[in-house]
């Protein structure tokens, strides 16, 4: 796996990819440990008098209208936002690179009948399908959150690991490796993911980005993440009553969403980079 | 002389453009002995590769092995296998090693890796021994410092030093036939003879049989026992090394041997053949080397058979018939 440490000495040494890991390890590490220090994003401070209050010292972030602390139900959000990306995404690029596999490897009716089942897919608008499906129940689980995004976001990503493996397949290492007995297991596993990865990672780096905005839009509509569980999206819907006399309960979560999506793309454009062979 | 290869009658297809098919290996027949080489010669599109691909079964998938066709492995029938059973005999029985050795090694894993991975596919040996066993492998082939060579990429690696260890990844399991298709064409004149040396004295430790596949007749000299070559999908003319080069008998064999410049003698004007190898679709009828034959005579209008012109030495060709047989 030395060209993916390779790839990302790479980022690490552009200022950009280097801004971009920092920003998502910080957001990482505040995501995980962050609410240990702060209070309860539940926790109602001031139960006399439920009104948002601007932002201070005791509340760097302010207080949002039923008075609870913003800065902790931002971290809280983040956890939430992160944990959804991160799980979607594992799924969807386990089954991109699943499915592109089989289609590039097997080729023929196979690859035919699942190239156009892509294709179909693609042409639905996978945000209308996904709150067609939302939509329908009360509530939904976190869980079904993370499958449906998950299942409807591997598409592009097979298209992209069927045509990697249509290259390699005709690379004589792949047919090397034929002529000296390894198992089909082998082939497609050591030869041709494992030479797949970097794109693949590529994906996936844009792939987190991707879905956080994807679960902020669904949360804004109230389809996604359901309150009282913090997300971003829901922070910045329950803020927007209150947008002229309390801007800081929508701004905070929406500069958290800018900048961790800015975060992925810088981070997923020094990994193509990176990966390009012509070396940009 | 123990015989570890038969080829007999080999045919291979694929489908044209208008549903027939066309047969690039077209009726190729020879034998291998342990612990000799036989050198299968021919200009690109002869169908020299395809022949060597059709012994493990790896023929691309729109193409097939014609019935009638036999691939006898020491007792195995090669074509009658399929899947675990015919893995077995790839690396195992036959290893193969190909022409760009910038491409034949997998980039992102290290030589002893892959090495490993080639004795691991066949034996059952723990991952240390399987290391151990690179080691020595990497030596054999002629690696300096092979310890320290095991955990190189690839692409730390020269032209030379690659198409070493893809010998040795080929030699991992000890297969008793080791088919070289062009293994010299991509490496510089020095190195490829070294890699030809290495490959001869693998081939006397081992007693292995090697299949040399080239277009360069000058590789072949000093190098293989025997010596078929081919064109248009046929084996024109067959011999021993020493009896092929000092009566090349086959006009196209005579061609070649025109066409290659030489260091001793009088200086001359290369003689190239005229003309260009017919496509497979359109093998011409009759003698397929007619059209461009300057000794064509009405008999090539009809295919020849191999005809015999000397001691162990046969042509595909009419002349054949009005020459005494040399012994």
């Amino acid at each position: 796996m030395r060209i993916i440490g390779e790839a990302l000495q790479t980022v690490w040494e552009t200022p950009r990819g280097r801004a971009g890991v920092m920003f998502l390890g910080f957001l990482v590490l505040l995501a995980l440990f962050g609410p240990l220090a702060l209070p309860d994003p539940a926790r109602q401070f001031d139960l006399d008098e439920l009104a948002a209050v601007s932002p201070s010292v005791d509340h760097p972030f302010g207080t949002d209208q039923l008075s609870r602390d913003v800065l902790s139900r931002v971290v809280s959000g983040a956890r939430i936002s992160l944990a959804v990306a991160a799980l979607a995404v594992a799924l969807s690029v386990t089954l991109g690179a699943g499915v592109g596999l089989i289609a590039g490897y097997w080729g023929g009716a196979v690859d035919a009948l699942l190239m156009r089942l892509v294709d179909g897919a693609l042409a639905i608008p996978r945000l209308f399908l996904l709150m067609l499906v939302l939509v329908v129940p009360d509530r939904v689980p976190l869980l079904a959150l993370v499958l449906m995004i998950g299942t409807t976001g591997w598409f592009a990503t097979s298209r992209l690991v069927r045509a990697e493996v249509l290259r390699l397949r005709e690379e004589t290492f792949v047919q090397a490796a034929e002529a000296l007995g390894a198992s089909r297991r082998r082939i497609i596993l050591r030869h041709l993911l494992v030479n797949a990865a970097g794109p693949l990672l590529v994906a996936a780096t844009l792939g987190v980005g991707d879905v956080i905005l994807l679960e902020s839009g669904l949360s804004f509509l109230g389809l996604g993440v359901q309150p009282p569980t913090p997300s971003w999206g829901g922070m910045i819907l329950d803020g927007r009553a209150a947008i002229e006399a309390a801007p800081w309960i929508s701004i905070f979560p929406g500069v958290a969403i800018v900048l961790t999506v800015l975060a992925t793309s810088l981070v997923g454009d020094a990994l193509r980079d990176a990966f390009d062979p012509r070396g940009a | 002389m123990t015989r570890v290869l038969e080829v007999g009658n080999l045919r291979v297809s694929f489908p044209a453009r208008d549903g027939r098919r066309f047969f690039p290996v077209d009726g190729v027949s020879f034998t291998l002995d342990r612990g000799e080489t036989l050198a299968l010669v021919g200009e690109s599109g002869c169908g020299k590769s395809l022949t060597s691909l059709a012994l493990l079964q790896l023929v691309p998938a729109s193409g097939r092995v014609e019935p009638g066709s036999t691939i006898r492995l020491g007792d195995t029938d090669v074509l009658s296998l399929k899947g675990e059973a015919l893995r077995h005999i790839r690396g195992r029985r036959i290893g193969m090693i190909f022409q760009d050795p910038m491409t034949s090694l997998n980039p992102v894993f290290t030589v002893g890796d892959q090495i490993a991975e080639g004795v691991r596919a066949h034996l059952p040996v723990s991952r240390g021994e399987a290391r151990e066993r690179a080691r020595t492998l990497l030596q054999e082939v002629g690696i300096p410092d092979p310890a320290g060579r095991l955990d190189a990429y690839p692409h730390q690696l020269s032209g030379g030093m690659r198409q070493r260890v893809m010998i040795a990844i080929a030699l991992a399991a000890e297969p008793e036939i080791l088919v070289a298709d062009e293994p010299t064409t991509a490496l510089d004149v020095t190195v490829q003879a070294q890699i030809l040396e290495v490959l001869d004295q693998l081939r006397r430790a081992r007693g292995m049989a090697v299949l040399l596949i080239t277009h360069d007749l000058g590789i072949v000299a000093g190098r293989a026992d025997r010596v078929s070559v081919m064109y248009a999908g046929q084996i024109v003319e067959e011999a021993p090394t020493p009896e092929l080069f000092a009566h090349p008998s086959h006009p196209y064999t005579q061609g070649l041997f025109a066409s290659v410049p030489r260091i001793s003698g009088p200086v001359n004007r290369l003689t190239p053949i005229g003309g260009t190898v017919p496509a497979p679709t359109a093998w011409p009828t009759g003698c397929r080397f007619r059209p461009r034959c300057p000794q064509a005579f009405e008999k090539c209008q009809l295919p020849p058979e191999l005809l015999p012109v000397g001691p162990d030495h046969r042509m595909r060709c009419w002349l054949a018939e009005g020459r005494p047989f040399r012994d």
